[in-house]
């Protein structure tokens, strides 16, 4: 399926379509919006035809939160995780047991490209649970027959030791928690000689991190990208000649457009990656807006596999990613909106603080918030990072000041000030 | 009768930033109220500046105009001793009375040395104090 011939890849493409958009059927959502759009999916004859069909938006997503999208009974979906949504609710996203099996054929095909197999211990220090990288991942690795470690998330110590007394030879987790591996691990003495494979995703990451992570760790790093809505991770990986991504053609069908205009662009041109999944049962969706911006790039890759996406490094929109989990400030907004104790304007500044993403909100106080005891001021403070904390799925500082304090915004509010460098 | 001895303390948040002291003073001192007693909590990267002043509600009016968030705490003041033993004595008495103090803060006038106190129950520490032969600060003498 690799190194499927392009003729042969079209059909198959065309076929999986077409068997999607009928899937697509099932959903009151995409009943809608077919006819609103005047096209039925009969009208669907070519790959070219995908272009007469509507996009689909994270905020569609949201609005059938919960279920409102799946296409099959409930009783066969056999699992749900959850990304975050562009205000107080989630994105959920459901599998069936076919689903589940694409997913980890996809991730095992991704490790094997990479040369792991059922001689490596690999270590998914990502989080576990509705985050997709942890059991996404996990599968994926039991299915090449590597002995497979959950160590999740935190104590960066027990890791290390994990990794040494275990004979790690290959970890998964975000970029810049590999370089905080790297600096405890330095400064615990150890060389993690066993370790030679790192997979890292969920943040963009510069080449100047590739060659301070492959020396660090001494291990070669690879880019992962994937996002829940297509499963999770898995949709697109590096190859051994570390150039660009290859994305699977067999299951997701790519188009770069221009995100203001929605028109297709070109092959090298820089856009909007939009998706259509092609085997997905259980949330079927047509061109889904992912809001990662890449291209698809002209030149043959060597290893012989098909046409690769380049490395991601921005958005369309306004989503920010923190610690490898999506905020959108809209999100923030929400949540602070709906506090009474919060007045008119807020500010968000994100910092690195030793390799690590720290995100500070500044609120005013609002008149209703002020009782004129110091230690309201402290409840609200932790009611307010709270409440964040609930919707976000992270740990912020809050900071209270005066009302008339921040700045005020005439044209297009901006509200968010990354501090961070590249990594 | 309890109520007379209750004094309206202003509360105003800050941040723990350069300036904002000489702000809030600065304003009182244009709108040319006069503090008697002040103190300053602290939390993380934010403060409440509490102050006994000559003209509560003017103070409230202008601090807020100012775009301050400002509040009214009761409290009560009471003279002690300026001598050793003086603060033992009034502690004592609302100690002994079950009565907790949530913060405290003093100042040493021409006549007396003046407690200023925030408690949980204001109309018994006023009773309390009122009935050991303490001196309590009237209402109406910071209008």
């Amino acid at each position: 399926m690799e190194t499927i011939r392009p003729g042969e890849l079209a059909d198959l493409q065309l076929k999986r379509l077409r068997w999607t958009l009928h899937q697509a059927e099932n959903v009151g959502l995409y009943q809608r919006k077919f006819k609103e759009a005047g096209v039925s999916p009969d009208e669907i004859r070519t790959l070219d035809d995908v272009e007469k069909l509507p996009f689909t938006y994270k905020k569609e997503l949201q609005a059938g939160y919960p279920f409102g999208l799946f296409a099959v009974p409930m009783k066969e979906i056999v699992r749900i995780h959850t990304t975050s949504g562009t205000t107080g609710k989630p994105t959920v996203v459901g599998y069936t047991r076919q689903d589940l099996d694409n997913w980890s054929e996809l991730i095992a095909r991704n490790m094997t490209m990479i040369g792991l197999g059922e001689d490596d211990i690999f270590q998914n220090a990502v989080n576990y649970g509705l985050f997709t990288g942890g059991l996404g991942f996990h599968y994926g690795a039991e299915k090449i027959g590597a002995t497979v470690i959950p160590s999740a998330t935190g104590n960066t110590r027990r890791q290390i030791e994990m990794i040494e007394d275990f004979g790690v030879t290959a970890i998964h987790c975000t970029p810049s928690y590999a370089l905080h591996l790297a600096e405890v691990a330095e400064s615990m003495g150890k060389t993690l000689d066993t370790l030679k494979t790192g997979i890292f995703g969920a943040e963009p990451w510069s080449e100047s991190m590739r060659t301070e992570l492959e020396r660090r760790l001494g291990v070669k790093a690879f880019d992962s990208y994937g996002l829940s809505e297509m499963y999770g991770p898995g949709v697109a990986f590096e190859c051994p000649e570390h150039n660009g991504l290859h994305i699977w053609h067999d299951c997701y069908l790519t188009e770069i457009i221009d995100p203001k205009t929605g028109e297709r662009l070109g092959p090298g041109e820089r856009g909007e990656l939009v998706i259509t999944p092609l085997v997905k049962e259980g949330l079927p969706l047509v061109r889904y807006r992912t809001g990662d911006v890449t291209r698809l790039m002209d030149e043959e890759c060597a290893c012989g596999r098909g046409v690769k996406i380049a490395r991601l490094t921005g958005r369309s929109d306004d989503m920010l990613v923190i610690r490898g989990i999506n905020v959108f400030p809209s999100q923030i907004e929400h949540v602070l909106r709906s506090l009474p104790e919060v007045g008119e304007q807020f500010m968000v500044y994100i910092d690195r603080v030793k390799h690590l993403d720290e995100m500070t909100i500044e609120v005013e106080m609002s008149r209703a918030g002020f009782s004129g005891e110091l230690q309201d001021l402290a409840r609200t403070q932790k009611k307010i990072a709270g409440e964040l904390h609930n919707t976000l799925g992270l740990r912020t500082a809050v900071k209270l000041v005066e009302p008339g304090s921040l700045p005020r915004f005439e044209g297009k509010a901006k509200r968010v000030i990354d501090r961070r460098g590249a990594i | 009768m309890e109520k007379s001895y209750i004094v309206k303390q202003i509360s105003i948040f800050s941040e723990n930033r350069p300036g904002r002291l000489a702000a809030i003073a600065g304003a009182l001192r244009d709108a040319k109220i006069n503090i008697f007693a002040f103190s300053i909590a602290e939390a993380d990267g934010f403060g409440v500046v509490r102050a006994l002043v000559d003209r509560p509600e003017d103070a409230h009016r202008t601090l807020t105009d100012l775009g301050f968030r400002v509040s009214f705490t009761d409290v009560i003041g009471v003279k002690m001793r300026d001598e050793p033993g003086g603060l033992s004595d009034i502690a004592s008495v609302l100690g002994d009375a079950g009565i907790n103090i949530e913060y405290a803060y003093a100042y040493s006038g021409k006549d007396a040395a003046v407690l200023i106190l925030r408690v949980d129950q204001i109309e018994d520490a006023v009773r309390q104090l009122l009935g050991h032969g303490g001196e309590l600060l009237k209402t109406s003498l910071s209008q």
